[in-house]
């Protein structure tokens, strides 16, 4: 059973299952992530990690399971919970600049028709400012480095102010400068009571970035504290095994 | 001068001058949210799915009002965008063969419907086959009547759901996480496509309609990087082709509205690729050169 604290977790998923035309990308994932801390989530290419947050977050449709935030059914209230999609989900060439992108984290909070005015942009400048981009808000999108793009993306999420993020892949092509940006950023909303669940692939500096880690290979092999879980065992299940899940 | 003049005194100068502008707007404004999601052929499929809605309407009702006509295209243009989106996600073929399909399909069935109608000794039917290449010498008042409300439907969408239609196309997994329906709200953007598309079947016909879609919001995206100017500029740019191409039509006896649009149009997006002060290609070889002199290494 769960060793998990009492307190309420701010994701509870049991038995979650996804298939995408038949074939199983989630398998049966019971998973608890507790309030307040950085969780990773690794696996090998194919482990459905994005799949698992997507599901967490309603995108993607389950066949089965159950999917609790702070205890409530995904839907009831959409500005508890904030999303950094994967940099390449997006066409950069759309025609926007920074600011404006940033001030897309305001929309839900705007509600229907409303348009951003004079606040939501100081607001979004500030989130600009607190990854190092207020420099580039007029800047055009396709204009910026994969790693300026990156923290944009970073900036219109805290301009959500949610309780709980999802990023999928932040760290994926950054240059040095933005991974520290983002280091900082999540070390920042950790200490201001926040959640955030990351979708990672640098297994090295996960010791280091993360207090907790989920292992997930279509299903999940472990999770918990880095220091209980992260051991060269549950990564060889990880990493080694994948013929195994093929069989059911 | 006297051209300028009969613009608004001129009884069909004047219709041809309001409905080409009225459709340059509306189809100007509506292509920019079809090219940036990527669904410019999508346009052309639903206008030539439209064909065999005007006969159908025009076989039922026996009247040729344009509001009939406009909702017989427009129901069938609706149908063939569910045709598509459903044969995109129950089978395997993709959307692009899906579209390939409904098109063809559809514009077959109108070109048969058509053929019977022509046919069928009806001195009433007369003018049905404008639709295919269009003809802007026959838009009536009440054409320009029922275009200018049509489309005013669609813009007051635009202007009421700009940022929800602009998160969607830019960051629709977002827009999903942020509460917003984005399935509904795609059907609603393809919707209001119809809509542009349907007023502009009288002036352009259904073989050319995706040009008036694609092109102005193409030629736009050369002058700006932001999404505002970009739909302003495309309703410009999309209403002096179609004025220039419709007034052409008109003045010059035989040449088919639509085609003449269609050559206004290309002039304007040649132009734009090479010019556009954003993404132009003469700007962006000076920016080329600009960065090597500053960066000689």
């Amino acid at each position: 059973m769960s060793q998990e604290p009492v307190a309420m977790p701010a994701v509870f998923v049991r038995d979650l299952t996804v298939a995408y035309d038949e074939k199983p990308v989630l398998w049966d994932v019971d998973l608890d992530i507790p309030s307040g801390t950085l969780t990773a989530i690794v696996g090998p290419n194919g482990a459905g990690k994005s799949t698992l947050i997507k599901s967490i977050l309603g995108l993607v449709h389950a066949a089965a399971g159950t999917v609790r935030i702070f205890g409530e059914p995904h839907g009831r209230d959409h500005k508890v919970v904030g999303y950094v999609p994967q940099r390449g989900s997006v066409d950069w060439d759309f025609p926007t600049d920074a600011l404006d992108v940033v001030t897309m984290g305001l929309y839900g909070e705007l509600g229907w028709i409303r348009r951003p005015g004079r606040k939501e942009r100081n607001r979004a400048l500030e989130c600009l400012d607190q990854v190092g981009m207020a420099d580039f808000a007029r800047r055009q999108i396709s204009q910026l480095s994969g790693g300026q793009q990156q923290r944009v993306f970073l900036a219109r999420a805290l301009a959500q102010d949610a309780r709980l993020y999802f990023m999928d892949e932040p760290f994926a092509g950054v240059d040095a400068t933005t991974e520290v940006a983002i280091v900082d950023i999540l070390k920042s909303l950790r200490s201001q009571g926040k959640t955030v669940v990351v979708v990672h692939h640098d297994l090295e500096t996960v010791p280091t970035y993360f207090d907790r880690v989920a292992l997930l290979n279509v299903r999940l092999m472990a999770s918990g504290p880095v220091s209980d879980v992260f051991t060269p065992e549950h990564l060889q299940k990880t990493y080694g095994g994948k013929i195994a899940f093929l069989k059911s | 001068m006297s051209l300028v003049r009969d613009l608004f005194t001129d009884y069909t100068l004047r219709n041809v001058a309001l409905g080409s502008v009225v459709l340059g707007i509306v189809s100007g404004v509506l292509g920019c949210f079809a090219v940036l999601r990527r669904q410019g052929l999508m346009g052309d499929a639903l206008a030539h799915a439209a064909l065999p809605g005007v006969c159908l309407a025009y076989m039922i009702t026996g009247s040729k009002s344009s509001l009939t006509l406009i909702i017989g295209a427009g129901i069938a243009g609706w149908i063939g965008m569910l045709a598509i989106l459903a044969i995109g996600r129950r089978t395997k073929i993709d959307q692009g063969s899906a579209l390939g399909i409904v098109l063809t399909v559809f514009f077959g069935l109108g070109v048969v419907l058509l053929t019977v109608i022509q046919k069928g000794n009806d001195p009433n039917q007369a003018g049905l086959d404008k639709f295919l290449f269009g003809q802007a010498a026959a838009l009536t008042a009440e054409h320009v009547t029922t275009m200018s409300t049509i489309g005013g439907i669609g813009l007051l969408f635009v202007a009421l759901l700009f940022k929800e239609f602009k998160v969607l196309s830019f960051d629709p997994e977002f827009a999903g996480t942020i509460g917003l329906p984005v399935a509904s709200l795609g059907k609603l953007l393809t919707g209001l496509l119809v809509l542009a598309i349907v007023i502009g079947l009288n002036t352009v016909g259904v073989i050319l309609m995706s040009a008036m879609l694609i092109a102005p919001a193409s030629a736009a995206r050369q002058w700006t990087h932001s999404l505002g100017r970009m739909v302003l500029y495309s309703a410009v740019i999309g209403s002096a082709s179609g004025l220039t191409g419709a007034i052409w039509s008109v003045l010059v006896p035989g040449i088919p509205t639509g085609p003449a649009i269609v050559i206004c149009l290309g002039i304007a997006v040649a132009v734009s690729l090479i010019l556009g002060s954003a993404q132009g290609l003469a700007w962006q070889s000076r920016r080329r050169k600009a960065r090597r002199l500053e960066d000689p290494a």
